[in-house]
C-alpha cells in the first residue's frame, strides 16, 4: 500500500487532499450557493411558508425600501471606519513591536495583544457597554477636556468593534514586519534615505499584504456582526440585526438570504479591488 | 580616509580596540581576520550604522563620526545584498538617486548604464528573487556604484557564493574596481582572496590591527606570529628547535614551499649537522603524515621537541607513491637563511602600512 502511495504521487496527493476539497466545496461553498438560492424564493404572505417559486422581490425590497439602504450604508461605513481606525493603531504597534522592541518586550506585548483573544466577546462587548454609559470611564476621561461619553450608537459601535477587531491587523502586520530584514533599513539610510522616506518606500510595501491581510479581517468581521450593536449600538441596526430579525421574529428566511448575499458581495468586490494591488499573491 | 583611534564595546564586549588606519583614494583595502575580530563593526562605522564609543572617521578632510548614514558619502556592499524585494532590478539600482531626487530623465539613463557595468543589462525588468546568487550580488554592487561614492563598503560580498563563482567575481571586482577609481574597503575572511584583490591589507586580530602591508609584504614578511600563522601556512620556530635551525631563540617563521626536503643518503653521512653551509638552515626529522592537496603535496615532518614542520611539494609528477612511501622515514630539511622571518612582535604594524621594518 505505502509503496504504491510512494510511486503515485498523484494519487497520494489525490487522497489527502479530497476530504479538505469534499467540505470545502460541500459545507463551505454549498451552502453558500443555498443561501443564493433560498434568496430567490418567495414567501407565503397568509401561513409564512417559504414558496419555492423563482422570484427577485426580495432583492426588490432591498434596494426600494430606504431602510435597507441606510443599514447597508451605515454598515459599510462603519466596517470601512473600523478597519481604518485598526489600521492607523495597529502600524505603529506593530511597528514598535517588530523593529524597536527588544527580543524580550516582544514577546510581552505579543501576549499582551493575544491576550483579549482570549476573554469572551460577550465579557468585552459589555465592558464598552460600561465604559461608554453615562458615568463610566469614557465620560469621565473626557470630562477635563470638556467633552462627554459618544452613548450608544454608530460611534459606539465603531469604537467597540476597533477594539474586538484590533489583534486580527496587529498581528498580521506584526508578522510580515517581522521577515522584513533590518538590512533592508539600513540598505535604504545607506543609499541616502531619511526615516520617512524609508517608511515611505521600504517598511510600508513590505508591510502592505500583512496590511491587506488584517483590513480583509476587520472589515468581513464587522459586515458580518449583529451582537455588538445590539450591546453598545442604541437604536441603531446592522445588515447583520436585519438578516437575524428575519430569521427568527419576522421568519423571513428567503428575505433574510437575500439580506445575508449583500455582505458576501461586498466583501467578494472588496477582494477583488484588492486583488489588484497584487498583495495577495505576497501574502 | 581615515580612522583614529576607534574603538566600539557592546557592553562589557569590546569588539573594536582602537584603530587607526589611513586609505588612500582609489585604493583596494582589505579587512582580514578571523571570525569575530571586529571588521563588520568597524565597517558599520563607516558606514555610519554603528556609533563609535571613542575615535572618529574622517572622510576625506571632513568628520563624519556624527552624521546619519544618509549624509555620508559611502555606500555598501551588504553580505545578504539586502536587495528591496517588492522593486525591480533597475528600480532596485536607481533607488539611491530617487531618494536623492535626481530627475527621473537622468536616473534611469544612470541605472541602466551601471546595470551595464555589471553585465546585466537585460535584467532591469527582473524581481530580486528571480535572479541567481552572483547575479544579486552584481545588482548589489551597481546599487552602490551609481550613486558614485568617495568608498564602497564591502561586507564578506563574495561569502554566499560557490568557489568557482567566487574566483570569477573576485577578478571582476577587481577590474571593476580599477576603472572606476573607487575606493574600496572590502571585508573578507579568506585569505587567498585578500591576498588576489588588494592593495593593501589590514590583518585584524581581536579588535586590533595585527599589521597592515601589502600581499606580498604580508605574506613574505609577516610582522607577528599570528599574521604569519593566519595568511597562508607557515612554521613557527622557537626555543630550542630555532636554535639547532638559525642559531638564536627566535621566534621565527618558515613557509611550507620555501623548505627542501631530502633524503638522508642524497646528502652523503652526517655532513649538515648542527648548521648547514652558508645561507643554509638545516633540520633533521621524521616524516610522520603525507597530505596530497592536488597541485601539491603537504609532509608533516617531527623535527624533535615536539615540533612538527610543514614542508610542501610541487606534484610534479603524475604519481606521488614515492612520496607516500616516505612516510615514517629520515629525512633532512633545508632552507635558505634569506627566507626566515622574524617574528620579534616589535613591528606591530601602525595604520600608515610602513610600520613593518624588516632587519634580518
Ligand atoms: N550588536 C552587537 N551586540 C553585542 N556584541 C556584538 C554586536 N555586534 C558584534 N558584537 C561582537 O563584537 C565582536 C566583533 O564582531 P564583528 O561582527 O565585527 O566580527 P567580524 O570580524 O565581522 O566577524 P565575522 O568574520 O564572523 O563576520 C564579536 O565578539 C561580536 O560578538
Ligand atoms: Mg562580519
Amino acid at each position: 500500500m505505502s509503496n504504491v502511495l510512494h510511486r503515485r504521487p498523484g494519487l497520494r496527493l489525490g487522497l489527502l487532499l479530497t476530504p479538505p476539497m469534499l467540505w470545502l466545496g460541500v459545507a463551505y461553498l454549498g451552502a453558500l450557493g443555498a443561501l443564493f438560492i433560498t434568496s430567490l424564493w418567495g414567501q407565503n404572505a397568509f401561513t409564512g411558508e417559504v414558496e419555492r417559486t423563482w422570484t427577485l422581490d426580495n432583492f426588490r425590497t432591498l434596494l426600494d425600501v430606504d431602510v435597507y439602504r441606510v443599514i447597508t450604508l451605515r454598515t459599510l461605513a462603519i466596517a470601512l471606519t473600523v478597519t481604518v481606525v485598526d489600521a492607523v493603531v495597529a502600524i505603529p504597534i506593530a511597528l514598535f513591536m517588530a523593529k524597536v522592541a527588544s527580543s524580550r518586550l516582544k514577546g510581552i506585548l505579543l501576549v499582551a495583544v493575544l491576550t483579549p483573544l482570549w476573554a469572551s466577546y460577550l465579557v468585552k462587548a459589555y465592558a464598552w457597554r460600561g465604559m461608554l454609559s453615562e458615568n463610566g470611564l469614557v465620560s469621565w476621561l473626557a470630562r477635563p477636556f470638556g467633552l462627554d461619553t459618544p452613548g450608544y450608537g454608530v460611534v459606539a459601535t465603531t469604537l467597540t468593534l476597533a477594539y474586538l477587531w484590533m489583534p486580527y491587523m496587529i498581528l498580521p502586520i506584526f508578522a510580515s514586519l517581522e521577515r522584513l530584514p533590518d538590512s533592508l533599513l539600513e540598505a535604504s539610510a545607506d543609499l541616502g534615505a531619511r526615516s520617512v522616506e524609508t517608511l515611505r518606500r521600504v517598511v510600508l510595501p513590505v508591510m502592505f499584504p500583512g496590511l491587506v491581510a488584517g483590513s480583509i479581517f476587520t472589515f468581513s468581521l464587522t459586515l458580518g456582526d449583529y451582537i455588538t450593536v445590539r450591546i453598545v449600538g442604541g437604536a441603531s441596526q446592522m445588515l447583520g440585526n436585519v438578516v437575524y430579525d428575519n430569521v427568527g421574529a419576522a421568519n423571513n428566511l428567503p428575505f433574510a438570504a437575500a439580506m445575508a448575499t449583500v455582505p458576501v458581495v461586498i466583501i467578494l468586490v472588496y477582494l477583488a479591488l484588492v486583488r489588484r494591488t497584487g498583495a495577495l499573491e505576497n501574502l | 580616509m581615515s580612522l583614529r583611534a576607534l574603538r566600539k564595546e557592546f557592553g562589557a564586549v569590546t569588539a573594536v580596540d582602537g584603530i587607526d588606519l589611513d586609505i588612500a583614494d582609489g585604493e583596494f583595502f582589505s579587512m582580514l581576520g578571523p571570525s569575530g575580530s571586529g571588521k563588520t563593526t568597524v565597517l558599520r562605522m563607516i558606514a555610519g550604522f554603528e556609533q563609535p564609543t571613542g575615535g572618529q572617521v574622517l572622510l576625506g578632510e571632513q568628520d563624519v563620526t556624527e552624521l546619519p548614514p544618509f549624509r555620508r558619502d559611502v555606500n555598501t556592499v551588504f553580505q545578504d545584498y539586502a536587495l528591496f524585494p517588492h522593486m525591480s532590478v533597475v528600480q532596485n539600482v536607481e533607488y539611491g538617486l530617487r531618494v536623492k531626487k535626481v530627475p527621473s530623465g537622468e536616473r534611469r539613463p544612470r541605472a541602466e548604464a551601471a546595470l551595464e557595468t555589471v553585465r546585466l543589462a537585460t535584467y532591469g525588468g527582473r524581481r530580486p528573487h528571480e535572479l541567481s546568487g552572483g547575479q544579486r550580488q552584481r545588482v548589489a554592487l551597481a546599487r552602490a556604484l551609481v550613486n558614485r561614492p568617495r568608498v564602497l563598503l564591502l561586507d564578506e560580498p563574495l561569502g554566499a557564493l560557490d568557489l568557482k563563482l567566487r574566483r570569477q567575481m573576485q577578478i571582476e571586482l577587481k577590474a571593476l574596481q580599477r576603472d572606476v577609481g573607487i575606493t574600496f574597503v572590502f571585508v573578507t575572511h579568506d585569505q587567498e582572496e585578500a591576498l588576489t584583490m588588494s592593495d593593501r591589507i589590514a590583518v585584524f586580530n581581536d579588535g586590533r590591527i595585527e599589521q597592515v602591508a601589502s600581499p606580498v609584504e604580508l605574506y613574505e614578511r609577516p610582522a607577528s606570529p599570528f599574521v604569519a600563522g593566519f595568511v597562508g601556512t607557515s612554521n613557527l620556530l622557537t626555543g630550542a628547535t630555532a636554535r639547532r635551525a638559525v642559531g638564536d631563540d627566535g621566534p621565527v617563521s618558515v613557509r611550507p614551499e620555501k623548505i627542501q626536503l631530502h633524503h638522508r643518503t642524497d646528502l652523503g653521512a652526517g655532513g649538515h649537522q648542527g648548521g648547514g653551509a652558508d645561507g643554509e638552515c638545516v633540520l633533521e626529522g621524521v616524516v610522520t603524515e603525507v597530505v596530497y592537496l592536488g597541485a601539491a603535496t603537504h609532509s608533516v615532518v617531527d623535527v624533535g621537541d615536539g615540533v612538527h614542520l610543514t614542508v610542501q611539494q610541487q606534484n610534479e609528477e603524475s604519481s606521488i607513491d614515492h612520496l607516500f612511501a616516505r612516510r615514517g622515514e629520515r629525512v633532512v630539511l633545508t632552507w635558505r637563511r634569506e627566507h626566515v622571518v622574524r617574528l620579534d612582535g616589535a613591528g606591530r604594524s601602525t595604520g600608515d602600512g610602513s610600520g613593518h621594518n624588516e632587519e634580518e
